[in-house]
């Protein structure tokens, strides 16, 4: 079942590895007495066949009918380096660009090197940026993207971006140069309001998909349902969960009512669990729905409460489920007739008790997908262990999230859930308390796990049970979860935690560490050790100048290193960005006018093909 | 009891380069006097102590507050939040912060929109913005902006939501006691003391929130007062 990007947006990483040549193209550029030939002559001699009686275009069509079945970017990448024919080609036929760091390039190279590109997916702002560790307005902008691309790219269809700036006016430029745009996706971004989706809904006429994932969306008082024009629409997928105002239901409905390939829809929560309920017996097609709330008004409008199992039941086709908002617990049976098909659910933002939670859960026998919140306790973690056991991805939340709040999960559910879904493949997991044995049974009950994020919340916080560091747990993790590519440790952890991860975590490519660590050591560890390591975000860890040189020879591999509140200082940053001239070197939140001030709060560092940002706020240097 | 105490001192979050404690404590000694930068405002952590010796005193009083922790766990401690931890999103914080108000109260009518509103404090090199329809009282206000900015203090004022302006000398003792206090611009363009009208006026009328010194805000008060004794 292909992961779909857009069920769950919550820091779902993108799972293509990083584009090393791979076995297949280094085969092919031995042929060529050399792999970056740059004459048609020695092009050709590329091809393995007979190709001397062939000219250039005609083997260049050939490629390009071959090429056009390459979908992933790291095939392209590859194909790519073979050699300027392959170049060429291959930047003709790219359809969907990936760009991960938008300031890792600047829109004009964009459009020169690729130029029929279909479909743009983007990414802004660091993923500290979402924990308060960066001031706003600190860029990200999507402004010189659309427009660059208005002009390159009249046939745009898709536009997915992540955590970037995105103006009304951007919007409306975008809804006015694409005829045929198709998908538009915003994940955790901010800078637009309703009016702005309103010009989208009105001039997009080929519009399949509008996600508006966890974005900050200001209301201007637009009744933006109202704005998708008359007739049958093409909507597919319609997502609006993080719209904080109100809307217009009868022209939800209506639009409903009028969208047949309409698949997925999440409401936000001001659309009522009886308004909800309407629009289920209208579109029993649905296979993926956010609820609204889910509660009612103390002073229901007809005498008769409306069945809504029945409209649950009509929907045989949902098999993704979110939402419930405002859950009122009684109500939460009537989902029951959908359990048993459900592959995904959503239960993070309902503050769900055990004995609530395990009737529920007893019914979901295909479950792969599961968040919700600590407030199931460990109980009902063991009710997912006891009956999800195709379950892929867990994610449960704090209800709580202070450092001193009670915790009501631990190292019980976790144990449990390795015992019970030995095929778990991702986790992130909030708790209190937590023991190393519990981690260690993970690591050696789940061994597809490819994601492994434990954040227990009290800094420093040992193994609850024998007080020692959580060194062992997060070592056996790396050691026997051969597949990990994501990890984010917490706890209390010394420099052998580090030495692990150096030595076993070699297909590492994110890693997030926060209040861990001895010494320049431990980072030096990673630096040296995880070649795959391609993110690298670090807070409040005791890692210098020192640890900071050791990684010279990484940086132009990586796609950024984060560090906030670590001992670094000023000079050795600058001498990095000496050192390292195509690395963008950004120093956040420090006085530049104040010379005697060596520390840096936040070093925010990135390859770049065309030098240093032109937007740079004042509160942000570039060394 | 030592041993994981030490332990907890290495680990120990402290300002300048890596070394020796005492090495440690001279560099962040250095750093005492000049600008603040962006954490150090905001991170609570460092403003435990009331004195401004924020990192040096961290060293030396973070072990024994661990101590605390321990010997006492019915009395919660006064362990401050840090900035961005646990690594919960904002987006998450706000949704699970407004269904808590919900579950409590009735309903919010789904009325009208967000209020959102700059928020601004002297001495902070950043804005926030708030929607003050996420809030139902001065209270409300307050707490939020507290854990927002942590570093200021609210004295007594956030508790008592409205002032009484009439009272000169009730606003001046109020403006001497605390280290800031909170000003508004009103729809007039006129900076006024926050409490002077009932909440949900206040949240028609606010266009932008000021945190300013209790010092600064004396010349406001007149004025505030001034503005309260036209309208009513």
């Amino acid at each position: 079942m292909t992961q779909d990007r857009t069920e769950m947006s919550e820091d779902d990483d993108d799972n293509s590895q990083s584009p090393p040549l791979d076995l297949r193209s280094a085969a092919i550029a031995d042929h060529c007495s050399s792999s970056s030939s740059s004459t048609p002559n020695k092009s050709r001699n590329c091809m393995a066949l007979n190709s001397q009686t062939f000219p250039d275009h005609v083997l260049e069509n050939v490629l390009e009918n071959v090429l056009q079945f390459l979908d992933s970017r790291c095939d392209r990448n590859a194909a790519s380096l073979v050699c300027k024919s392959w170049w060429r080609v291959e930047a003709l036929t790219r359809s969907e660009v990936f760009i991960g760091n938008c300031y890792a390039l600047s829109p004009t190279r964009l459009t020169q090197r690729f130029k029929r590109v279909k479909s743009l997916l983007l990414k802004g702002k660091p993923r500290f940026a979402d924990f308060n560790l960066m001031p706003p307005d600190w860029g990200a902008n999507f402004a010189p993207w659309v427009s660059t691309m208005a002009k390159a790219y009249p046939w745009l269809e898709k536009v997915d971006l992540k955590r970037m700036f995105v103006t009304d006016d951007d919007l409306a430029l975008l809804a006015d140069s694409f005829p045929g745009f198709k998908e538009l996706i915003l994940v955790c971004c901010e800078g637009f309001g309703t009016s702005g989706i309103a010009i989208v809904a009105n001039k997009c006429r080929k519009l399949k998909v509008l996600d508006l994932i966890e974005s900050e969306v200001t209301d201007d008082g637009v009744d933006w349902i109202s704005c998708f024009p008359e007739g049958v629409t093409s909507l597919e997928s319609l997502a609006f969960d993080c719209v904080e105002a109100p809307i217009n239901f009868e022209a939800l409905e209506g639009l409903v009512g009028r969208s047949p390939f309409l698949k997925k829809l999440r409401l936000n929560r001001l659309v009522s669990l009886e308004e909800l309920h309407r629009l289920l017996l209208g579109a029993p097609q649905l296979t993926s729905l956010g609820t609204g709330s889910f509660s009612h008004d103390n002073a229901p409008q007809s005498e008769q409460e409306p069945d809504y199992a029945a409209a649950f039941r009509a929907c045989k086709s949902v098999v993704c489920l979110s939402g419930f908002r405002d859950l009122m617990p009684e109500y939460l049976p009537s989902i029951l007739p959908v359990c048993s098909n459900l592959t995904s659910l959503n239960f993070s933002y309902a503050n769900i008790s055990p004995d609530m939670f395990k009737p529920i859960i007893h019914n979901c026998h295909r479950l792969q997908v599961f968040w919700a919140l600590d407030s199931i306790c460990d109980e009902g973690l063991q009710a997912v262990a006891a009956t999800c056991k195709e379950l892929r991805e867990l994610r449960i939340f704090p209800f709580d999230p202070r450092e001193e709040s009670e915790g009501p999960v631990s190292e019980l559910g976790l144990q449990a859930i390795s015992e019970g879904c030995r095929n778990l493949e991702s986790i992130l997991y909030f708790c209190q308390r937590m023991t190393n044995a519990a981690v260690i049974a993970m690591s050696e009950n789940c061994p597809e796990l490819t994601v492994f994020r434990l954040c227990i919340m009290g800094r420093h916080r040992p193994d609850h049970v024998t007080g020692k560091p959580m060194d062992e747990g997060f070592g056996a993790i790396v050691k026997n979860c051969k597949k990990l590519t994501r990890l984010a440790i917490s706890g209390l952890l010394t420099d052998q935690a580090f030495r692990y991860m150096g030595e076993h975590g070699k297909l590492i490519r994110t890693l997030s560490v926060a209040f861990a660590g001895d010494s320049d050591m431990a980072l030096r560890h990673v630096l040296e050790g995880c070649p795959r390591l391609q993110k690298l975000e670090i807070r409040d860890s005791p890692f210098g100048d020192v640890a900071l040189r050791c990684g010279m020879h990484r940086y132009y591999n990586m796609r950024f290193v984060w560090m906030s509140a670590c001992p670094l200082s000023k000079g050795c940053c600058k001498d990095v960005a000496r050192a390292m001239p195509n690395l963008v070197v950004e120093v956040i939140g420090s006085d530049d006018d104040d010379d005697n001030r060596d520390y840096v709060e936040t070093l925010y560092m990135y390859r770049s093909l065309d030098g240093p940002r032109n937007d740079v706020p004042k509160f942000v240097t570039i060394l | 009891m030592m041993a994981p105490l030490m332990n907890l001192k290495e680990t120990e979050l402290c300002l300048g380069l890596p070394g020796g404690a005492e090495a440690m404590e001279s560099s962040a000694k250095s750093c005492i006097g000049n600008k603040r930068g962006f954490s150090e405002t905001v991170d609570l952590k460092l403003n435990l102590h009331s004195n401004k010796q924020g990192p040096v005193d961290l060293n030396v009083a973070g072990a024994p507050k661990e101590k605390t922790l321990i010997k006492d766990p019915a009395k919660p401690p006064a362990k401050a939040q840090v900035v961005g931890w646990p690594p919960v999103r904002n987006y998450r914080k706000n949704v699970m912060a407004n269904q808590k108000n919900s579950e409590t109260e009735e309903a919010m009518s789904g009325g009208g929109g967000g209020a959102f509103v700059k928020v601004s404090m002297d001495g902070a090199p950043y804005l926030r913005k708030v929607d003050l329809k996420m809030y139902k009282s001065y209270k409300d206000l307050s707490d939020a902006l507290a854990k927002m900015f942590s570093s200021f203090t609210m004295g007594s004022y956030g508790a008592q939501g409205m002032i009484d302006f009439m009272n000169e000398s009730k606003v001046m003792d109020l403006l001497n006691s605390s280290e800031y206090v909170q000003s508004y611009e009103d729809k007039d363009g006129d900076w006024m003391l926050v409490g002077d009208v009932p909440w949900p006026m206040f949240v028609e009328s606010c266009k932008r929130l000021r945190l300013m010194k209790g010092s600064e805000a004396i010349g406001l008060a007149p004025r505030a007062m001034e503005k309260r004794k036209n309208r009513s």
